[in-house]
């Protein structure tokens, strides 16, 4: 059947483009669980890409870069976090200074490393199973890092839903007096979801610089920490929906360009508002809903927290 | 904890006017750190940031022109904020209000007359705040959270710009460049200083922080938005209407974003190009914290933001320093500053031989 | 720190620095030149910052090279040309077209300064305009793609559909057609000039379209290193983009602002500088071509040399009829080739083309 033979190259193009809004977004999930926003996501996500790199370039170790991306994306947050939770500035104004921070260090870091090629993250290739027609190269041919995205989002679902963990980390979003009250550490909780949300930035903008375009060049994540913040709200602040949204939101743009490529004539612009418009429409669909607004958006999202006692 | 902070029974008036010394001392010893390890004398570059760029008369008249649409978004945005609602899409308010204002110019060029520019402020208002009414409407009827749905707008809004820039706004005499034909005299925000760039929207922009002041403080709808702010339930039992203020802060707020965009495309563009702001209305943002919401405050955080982008840029040209050291020292004076706020309404206490009492 | 000594140690500051200041002023002569991007994006701007570190290589210490980079399109543009200008540049460059109009408006309260804008079409006593006619560059390399191609289908990433864009799709058409009709030319606009990510997606979407040569008018790497990847050819803009795709780039159509500048620089200082409009091409050096791929058969090399010195002197024009528009209408007549003024505005594309342009 030639007429389905582009459904697989468009789908493991997908892939690439959706792996790193897998990470940023179910890193900001966490975050946002518990109660803090933090919009310096494409500022974490710069400065994870750039340390990938260096230390890919450096040492050859890509181990060591993706780990080295996720200290540094979680080094910013942890900057995030002595501001707004210790020091309790406001988390808007804070996170949008983050990322102004985040594009000029990596830049300033990045200066020596511009224009020097590094070989793109390994793909997975097992002899027999890699070959199989369609579903081969997309299931059994990824690399490590799309495998490590997947199992990032179970993690998290199932530390969410399945740990008691998980249920602090959500009544402390859900109401951070409450939990104060039943003796849970607010601020130590919230720190620890703000550095892995940071983590999670490092990695998504390292798999830019290492596996997507495996390249520095500054600003090179040209705004899908933005995205990564759009689609968390899309998904209704659910795991398993931020994977799905991730695919549609890098679907988009592919199938966009696969029309233009085939001739289709298709304005450029109106397809690209298309995610941004359905956003606010599930937005919409869900706030309409009391209650499931309230059983998914945690309640004390961006309301800082100073223990009373 | 060894250090443990305590909120103060009322708010610190002596650490009001402190805090931005103590962070300004803060930035300049980070500083001294950061330009000695870029190589840079650092007396030599804070003189270059914050001195040279005001050392001429037109050099003020530029820090103006630049923290003109930073003043007039901080403003708006302060007072939805001050009642909790938290519009952060001024971005797109901006650039609707350049669009809907400047139609009339694009659609009506040979247009002589003294009301054009008149008309087209008022249609940038009504443009700005038309973008910034869905998500009051989208908030007050379907309860879907304003952040995040002003945000999503500010996409909608350029790449609408894109396409209006790129088809049928370009100039006819242009060879197909995405510009508009350049505005005509009557289009154009008449300059204040002659031999300047400061123009007419400076003088909105302190009109509109002067307005705001006064709002704020005397009148009744002010009044509304502090008591929401504070205690939404005391102004449910007071019989204010949060739905109200939910529509007149984004409107007031989208409406001064919008007026923001209209001055800046009749002001210094003078024509509609594909990017009418570097991210004024994101900026703006932080402005409104650094100013703590306050008029005053506004005023002279806009000023301060304004003049890191001189000193940036000055920087660069007789440093030679990349734009990225801007980014950096802007991020660490932006920290210190939201940083130090704490001490207005908190107290650090050591725990030093004492049990905490809690 | 008490809280008396804070203004004794801005004065101090203050003063300080502006003895550091007096101190630099020495004799030499400013040049200026403001970017667009960040001199690290590896395309656009990073071919003009190469450009001016030629000038300052060249003219050593007689010139003081400086510049401002990721400057706004916009009020700020203007500022800082202005700011360079009574900073008492002698010429400063502005490198994109955004800056046009800004860099008039300054110019005309300078009148002792001069100005070079490139890629604009507006002039005046002290600004000239240049601009490179990276066209040609795509019309010999569309000599070799067609020849090239196993499958008749060039992939061309797009940023925006402005006349300059369009230009080196229809030049890059007609050369491929005129050595091998049956070729098509799919377009892929991105809508940005860098977006790494996305223009690795549209080289994907093109190479699974059928496109075994990949051509971009976007400034990064990546499509290449998509190329390299997926065994399919490319050519590399802007720069010699090889170390990204050793195998895959046939050759690469470069930016070479270098001997303009410092020709432009020496006239300046010599005061033998004339408003002039340039529209240079592989004549003048602007445009160049990396070294050939070894893997193109020497015939195809003989080919493009000879395409290349036919346009240098002037006996091969690229828009040289007979050819069709794409909507089948004439473009040009035999015997007949498109004035400059065509060119400058063309919104159209030839025939061989698929899609429909974007208005």
């Amino acid at each position: 059947m030639a007429g389905f033979d582009w459904i697989v190259p468009v789908i493991l193009t997908m892939i690439t483009a959706a792996t790193p809004l897998v990470f940023a977004g179910i890193g900001e999930l966490i975050t946002e669980k518990s109660g803090v926003l933090n919009l310096g996501v494409e500022g974490m996500m710069l400065v994870g890409a750039v340390t990938g790199f260096i230390t890919a370039t450096v040492t050859g170790n890509y181990f060591l870069a993706v780990l080295a991306a996720a200290f540094a994306g979680s080094v910013m947050a942890f900057l995030f976090g002595v501001l707004t939770l210790s020091l309790m500035a406001n988390q808007v104004a804070t996170g949008l200074a983050l990322t102004l921070f985040g594009v000029g260090l990596s830049a300033l870091m990045g200066q020596e490393f511009v224009g020097m090629p590094v070989d793109p993250l390994d793909k997975l290739y097992i002899s027999g199973l890699t070959d199989i027609p369609y579903i081969g190269p997309i299931i059994f041919g990824q690399d490590g890092l799309v495998y490590l995205s997947f199992a990032v989002v179970a993690a998290v679902s199932w530390f969410l839903y399945k740990t008691k963990a998980g249920l602090i980390l959500r009544a402390v979003g859900d109401s951070h007096d409450a939990a104060h009250s039943i003796g849970y550490s607010v601020i130590g909780i919230r720190y620890l979801a703000v550095m892995f949300g940071g983590a999670m930035s490092g990695i998504g903008g390292a798999y830019l610089s290492l596996a997507y375009t495996p390249m520095w060049a500054e600003n090179m994540t040209a705004g899908r920490g933005w995205i990564a913040l759009a689609l968390i709200v899309f998904a209704t602040w659910k795991p398993g929906l931020v994977l799905i949204g991730a695919y549609m939101f890098g679907g988009i743009t592919i199938l966009q360009l696969h029309a233009q490529a085939a001739g289709l004539d298709v304005p450029s612009q109106v397809l690209s508002m298309l995610p941004y418009v359905a956003t606010v429409l599930v937005l919409v669909l869900i706030s309409k809903d009391q209650s499931r607004i309230r059983k998914h958006a945690p309640a004390c999202i961006g309301k800082i927290f100073h223990p009373a006692a | 904890m060894l250090l443990k902070i305590e909120k103060r029974s009322e708010s610190s008036r002596v650490m009001v006017y402190m805090t931005p010394i103590i962070a300004l001392v803060l930035t300049v010893l980070c500083s001294t750190v950061l330009f000695t390890l870029l190589g840079v004398s650092p007396v030599e570059a804070l003189n270059t940031f914050f001195i040279q760029p005001l050392d001429s008369r037109y050099d003020l008249s530029e820090l103006f022109v630049k923290a003109t649409p930073l003043m007039l978004i901080a403003i708006g945005l302060s007072v939805g904020f001050k009642a909790n609602v938290w519009n952060i899409g001024a971005e797109g308010q901006l650039t609707m209000g350049a669009i809907v204002g400047s139609s009339l110019f694009i659609y009506f060029h040979d247009i002589d007359s003294v009301f054009l520019l008149p008309a087209m402020i008022l249609l940038g208002a009504i443009g700005g705040a038309a973008w910034a009414a869905i998500p009051a409407f989208l908030k007050t009827r379907f309860n879907a959270n304003e952040i995040l749905t002003s945000l999503m707008l500010v996409y909608v809004a350029i790449l609408f710009l894109s396409v209006l820039v790129h088809g049928p706004w370009r100039d006819p005499d242009g060879f197909n460049f995405p510009e508009s034909r350049t505005f005509s005299d009557s289009a154009d925000m008449p300059i204040l200083v002659a031999g300047t760039r400061m123009h007419f929207g400076t003088l909105l922009a302190l009109l509109a922080v002067l307005g705001t002041w006064i709002m704020m403080a005397k009148t009744l709808v002010g009044f509304q938005i502090k008591v929401i702010g504070s205690a939404p339930t005391a102004g449910g039992y007071a019989g204010f209407s949060q739905k109200k203020i939910i529509w007149f802060t984004l409107l007031f707020g989208g409406a001064l974003a919008g007026v923001a965009g209209l001055s800046e495309v009749a002001g210094p563009i003078d024509q509609i190009i594909p990017t009418i702001s570097p991210g004024y209305g994101f900026t703006a943002i932080i402005v409104a914290f650094l100013g703590r919401l306050h008029p005053v405050g506004i005023f002279f955080a806009s000023l301060l933001m304004a003049l890191t982008y001189l000193g940036g840029e000055t920087a660069q040209i007789s440093l030679g320093l990349p734009v990225a050291v801007t980014g950096v020292f802007q991020g660490m004076v932006l920290f210190f500053l939201l940083a130090s706020d704490v001490l207005v309404n908190y107290r650090f206490r050591l725990n030093i031989g004492r049990k905490a009492v809690s | 720190m008490t809280l008396k000594s804070i203004p004794s140690l801005l004065g101090a500051v203050a003063v300080a620095g502006s003895m550091l200041m007096g101190a630099t002023a020495m004799a030499e002569d400013k040049i200026g030149f403001v970017y667009v991007g960040p001199v690290g994006d590896h395309g656009w701007t990073y071919r003009h910052d190469l450009g001016r570190q030629a000038v300052q290589n060249e003219l050593g210490d007689k010139v003081k090279t400086t510049f401002v980079e990721s400057v706004k399109e916009g009020p700020d543009s203007e500022r800082v040309i202005r700011q360079m200008a009574a900073d008492g540049h002698k010429l400063i460059f502005t490198t994109s077209f955004g800056f046009m109009n800004p860099t008039l408006k300054v110019a005309k309260q300078f009148p002792d300064v001069k100005f070079e804008h490139a890629t604009g079409y507006k002039r005046a006593d002290n600004v000239s305009a240049y601009s490179a006619r990276f066209y040609e560059g795509r019309y010999v390399v569309g000599k070799i793609v067609g020849n090239m191609t196993k499958s008749n289908v060039i992939g061309y990433i797009g940023s925006f559909p402005i006349p300059e864009v369009v230009r080196g799709i229809n030049a890059l058409t007609l050369a491929a057609k005129s050595v091998n009709p049956d070729i098509k030319v799919k377009v892929a606009w991105v809508s940005t000039w860098y977006d790494p990510g996305k223009e690795a997606d549209a080289a994907k979407a093109l190479i699974d379209q059928g496109a075994d040569v990949i051509l971009q008018h976007t400034d990064s790497p990546a499509p290449l290193q998509v190329a390299e990847e997926r065994g399919v050819w490319a050519v590399g803009q802007a720069s010699d983009m090889s170390r990204f795709a050793p195998k895959a780039q046939l050759t690469a159509i470069i930016d070479d602002w270098d001997g303009y500048y410092v020709a432009r620089t020496k006239a300046a200082l010599d005061g033998s500088w004339k408003s002039e409009d340039t529209w240079g091409g592989f004549n003048t050096g602007m445009v160049d071509l990396a070294p050939y791929n070894k893997a193109i058969p020497a015939d195809l090399i003989a080919l493009a040399e000879k395409t290349r010195n036919g346009i240098e002197d002037g006996s091969i024009l690229p828009f040289a009829g007979p050819f069709n528009k794409q909507d089948g209408s004439v473009g040009a007549k035999d015997g007949e080739a498109l004035d400059d003024g065509t060119l400058l505005g063309m919104n159209w594309y030839v025939e061989g083309v698929e899609g429909e342009l974007p208005k």
